[in-house]
């Protein structure tokens, strides 16, 4: 039975590698540089709304919130490259994931730093307090805080230096990505809708990682 | 000889002055709409959707259609810098109209705040029903600027227009046995689009301890900035209990009942953990989710960092009384 639905899904995976063509080295680079400037804009969009006084009633909840959003928003597409490769057997997006792990680092900082500048005005005992008393705080710090080793071995030197172990390092922000995850759903104080919509992505996105992997093992035995 | 030809233009085809004035700052904005609709995508989040400038909820179109009566201004709040209007009627904790902050404000627009009936039932003399017209006339209105602390660690200063609920306590002639009252606001599935969502257990449902109840302080607001309750400030008619956090305020309220006891309020059944009955603002009192030591005060600006909460809001001369000998952190 398992074998029948493996060949179904290679069979519906294998029709899946001959939708579109994969881009010129040319390409790629332009599609990069689309990529970049897309991961610009909602700092862009923060600045312009600043500058126009329109960050609502309470400005600063709207910078947390919207920086705290991109974060999450970016760090699941990164985490969609490798499971779309699963799928459909193209590998060429992956190039594309040191960026957007380090524009979902860069807005991160921007989510702490409003934090710690604009909410706290840097009264690191009340900060203190709120990271240690309050869960979903404590939570979102401690997936900030694993993030920079991360964002710090993301370089090509790094990567040769550590080599395996950069491997295992940088598994890592499957974990950061659930704490990124349970800290919104801890957050909202009622309507769980939008932080559920996110844990469903994430697990359906290790879900695929998952299945791939075990079927894989099953197939070397 | 003057000549008087007939105008074919209609006069209802006339653009009025204003939105032919505005019309370039219109379509910039509307431009901008949906830009923002392209590049926030399909996850729409409230911190993504908000509706810039002059299309936002607060404009004209959306004043109630009931009329204050006169009203008297008061010491209350002499001094305190009050909050913007805009911000008062943009920002929201009104989950009938939806969960996000700018929701009540869109969603409430076509709202019926008249006709409208309070009725008073439970331990009462006999049950009666009141219109919200003879609410009006039931004791003078007067103008009260209250500081408002949300239980999400943010605050404002309104100027409410309203009465001593004291006054409409009298009028309700409850009997001995009434120790609590209970507020019931209107939970409408057609005119509240929030109501179809299992969020929290409609309708909503406050209380007060008869004392908290009769105090000068605790008022039914019924207007605004001078003007009638707008929609999604909880029209027509809303309870106003400064010294506790702003969730215990009952918004568009159909029915007050008089218990003998303690009512379960909605949040205390959707977080008994969380939400206590009494709910008075306490700096020293703990929540699992926010810093109650501190607040944000609304249009202070991006760097004007927290002020420090108050014991019972800054009220404590006139209520802490009610509570000596009251463990506040077990009655939280």
């Amino acid at each position: 039975m398992l074998a029948w639905t493996c060949e179904k899904t290679f069979k519906a995976t294998s029709m899946l590698r001959f939708i579109g063509k994969v881009p010129s080295k040319k390409q790629i680079a332009g599609i990069k540089r689309m990529v970049f400037l897309l991961c610009l804009v909602p700092l862009f969009r923060l600045i312009y709304l600043a500058i126009a006084d329109d960050l609502s009633a309470n400005p600063i909840e709207f910078i947390e919130r919207s920086t705290g959003f991109w974060t999450l928003f970016i760090l699941l597409t990164t985490l969609s490259l490798s499971p779309i490769r699963l799928l459909t057997g193209r590998a060429w997006q992956l190039q594309f994931r040191r960026m957007l792990g380090l524009f979902m680092f860069f807005y991160a900082c921007l989510h702490i730093t409003t934090y710690i500048w604009l909410d706290y005005s840097f009264d690191w005992p009340d900060i203190v307090k709120d990271i240690a008393k309050h869960p979903y705080v404590l939570v979102g710090a401690l997936a900030f805080v694993l993030t920079l080793p991360l964002a710090l071995t993301s370089n090509n030197f790094m990567i040769r230096l550590l080599r395996e172990r950069w491997k295992l390092l940088h598994q890592t922000v499957y974990f950061i990505a659930i704490l990124g995850v349970v800290h919104f759903l801890w957050l909202v104080k009622k309507d769980l809708r939008e932080p559920l919509f996110y844990m469903f992505i994430l697990a359906l996105l290790l879900g695929i990682r998952l299945y791939y992997k075990i079927s894989s093992a099953q197939s070397r035995k | 000889m003057i000549i008087q030809t007939k105008s074919d233009i209609v006069p209802s085809e006339i653009t009025p002055k204003e939105v032919f004035d505005d019309r370039r700052k219109f379509l910039q904005q509307a431009g901008l709409v949906g830009l923002l609709a392209g590049s926030a995508g399909l996850l729409g989040n409230s911190a993504h959707a908000a509706i810039p400038g002059n299309l936002s909820p607060q404009s004209k179109t959306n004043k109630s259609s009931l009329r204050l009566p006169g009203f008297s201004k008061t010491q209350y709040g002499a001094g305190e810098k009050l909050t913007a209007y805009d911000d008062v009627t943009s920002y929201n904790n009104y989950y009938e109209f939806g969960t996000g902050k700018d929701e009540p404000a869109i969603h409430s627009r076509l709202f019926k705040p008249q006709p409208w009936t309070v009725s008073i039932e439970g331990q009462v003399k006999k049950n009666k029903v009141i219109s919200i017209e003879d609410i009006y006339k039931l004791a003078p209105l007067e103008e009260r600027i209250y500081r408002m602390r949300c239980v999400e660690g943010w605050s404002m200063v309104i100027p409410w227009v309203g009465f001593p609920l004291s006054q409409l306590i009298k009028w309700a002639e409850p009997n001995a046995n009434a120790k609590y009252v209970e507020f019931i606001s209107l939970a409408d599935s057609q005119q509240m689009p929030g109501v179809n969502l299992p969020i929290l257990d409609w309708p909503y449902v406050e209380g007060l301890r008869m004392d908290e109840a009769m105090n000068p302080l605790t008022i039914m607001a019924v207007g605004l900035y001078g003007e009638a309750l707008p929609n999604q400030n909880g029209a027509p008619m809303r309870l106003v209990v400064p010294w506790k956090y702003g969730f215990k305020g009952a918004k568009a309220i159909v029915k007050i009942r008089f218990t003998d006891k303690m009512p379960i309020t909605t949040w205390m059944k959707a977080g008994p953990a969380e939400y206590g009955f009494y709910a008075n603002v306490n700096p020293q009192v703990e929540h699992p989710r926010w810093t109650q030591s501190s607040e944000k005060r609304i249009g202070a600006g991006l760097f004007a960092g927290r002020i420090k909460t108050q014991m019972f809001n800054g009220y404590t001369e006139q209520v802490g009384q009610m509570y000596a000998g009251m463990d506040l952190r077990k009655n939280f």
